[in-house]
C-alpha cells in the first residue's frame, strides 16, 4: 500500500480501550482537515470494529487488537486486526441485524455501520487465526 | 458516562450524558431497568442531548429497552439527538419502531 504517512497502535482487548482507540484514530485523520461529520463517522466505524474484536473476536477474553491507519492524498485507510476466533461466514455476518449474540441484546448492525460511514469495507478472516477489517474514507476535497 | 432519572406522570425520562459504547452499555441497562421497574413508570423517553457518541451498542440499548416497555403496553421516545446520533438511529432502522422528537415537551405530548 503507497501513503504518505501511517501509524499503528496495540492495546488490550479491554473496553475500557474502545473510546481511547476511536479517539486516537480520529486525532491522526484530523491532518486531512475532515468535517466534524466525517469525523464522527471514522469514529463510529472503529468503535464498531473494536468492539467486534472484543466480543466476537476474543470472545471477552484477554487478547491484543491492532490498530494501522495510512494517509495517501485525501484518503484515510484503517485497519482493525485481532488473533481471536476468526468467523467462519462472513457473508453472514455482515447482514444487517445478524447476530450470535441476541441475548446481549447486540444490535447486529456493526457491518452495516461500518459499511454506511465508511466508503469501502473490507473484511478478511480465518477461522482460528484472527480478522481483519480494512475501510477506506476519502475526505471530501469540496467543502 | 452519568444517567440521571427524571419521571413525568407515567413516563420515566432518561438523561444520558457522555459517551454510549460497549464499555457502558451493560451498566446503562441495569440502571435504567432498575429505575423502570422501581418508579413503576410505563413510557420512556431518552434524552441524548448532552450524549457525544453513539455506536451501535447504543442502538442495543434502546432496543432492549423498546422489548420490555412494550411487554409493559409502554412507549418509547428519542429527544434532542444530534446530527451524528440521528445518522446511527436511522442507519439502524428504529425510527420504523421508535419516534425522535425535537425535545422532551413534544415528546410527552405525543406519547
Amino acid at each position: 500500500m503507497e501513503y504518505t504517512n501511517m501509524m499503528e497502535l496495540k492495546f488490550l482487548s479491554k473496553s475500557q480501550n474502545e473510546s481511547f482507540a476511536r479517539t486516537v484514530v480520529a486525532a491522526f485523520a484530523a491532518q486531512l482537515d475532515p468535517t466534524i461529520e466525517e469525523i464522527a463517522d471514522i469514529k463510529t466505524a472503529v468503535s464498531e470494529a473494536v468492539t467486534n474484536c472484543i466480543i466476537h473476536g476474543y470472545e471477552n477474553k484477554i487478547g491484543i487488537i491492532t490498530i494501522k491507519a495510512f494517509i495517501s492524498g485525501n484518503k484515510i485507510t484503517i485497519e482493525v486486526i485481532d488473533e481471536g476466533k476468526g468467523i467462519d461466514d462472513i457473508e453472514k455476518a455482515m447482514q444487517p441485524l445478524f447476530t450470535t449474540r441476541l441475548e446481549e441484546e447486540r444490535a447486529g448492525m456493526g457491518f452495516t455501520v461500518m459499511q454506511t460511514f465508511m466508503d469501502e469495507l473490507e473484511v478478511e478472516s480465518t477461522p482460528g487465526k484472527g480478522t481483519l477489517v480494512r475501510m477506506t474514507k476519502y475526505i471530501r476535497s469540496d467543502k | 458516562m452519568r444517567v440521571k432519572f427524571a419521571k413525568k406522570e407515567d413516563t420515566l425520562i432518561v438523561k444520558i450524558e457522555g459517551e454510549l459504547d460497549h464499555h457502558v452499555a451493560e451498566s446503562i441497562k441495569s440502571v435504567i431497568d432498575d429505575e423502570y421497574e422501581k418508579k413503576s413508570c410505563k413510557n420512556l423517553i431518552f434524552d441524548f442531548k448532552n450524549v457525544n457518541f453513539m455506536d451501535s451498542s447504543g442502538i442495543g440499548v434502546i432496543i432492549g429497552r423498546y422489548k420490555k416497555i412494550k411487554e409493559n403496553n409502554g412507549k418509547v421516545a428519542i429527544v434532542n439527538a444530534n446530527k451524528q446520533l440521528h445518522k446511527i438511529i436511522e442507519v439502524s432502522g428504529l425510527l420504523r419502531i421508535i419516534k425522535c422528537y425535537n425535545d422532551i415537551e413534544e415528546a410527552l405530548k405525543e406519547i
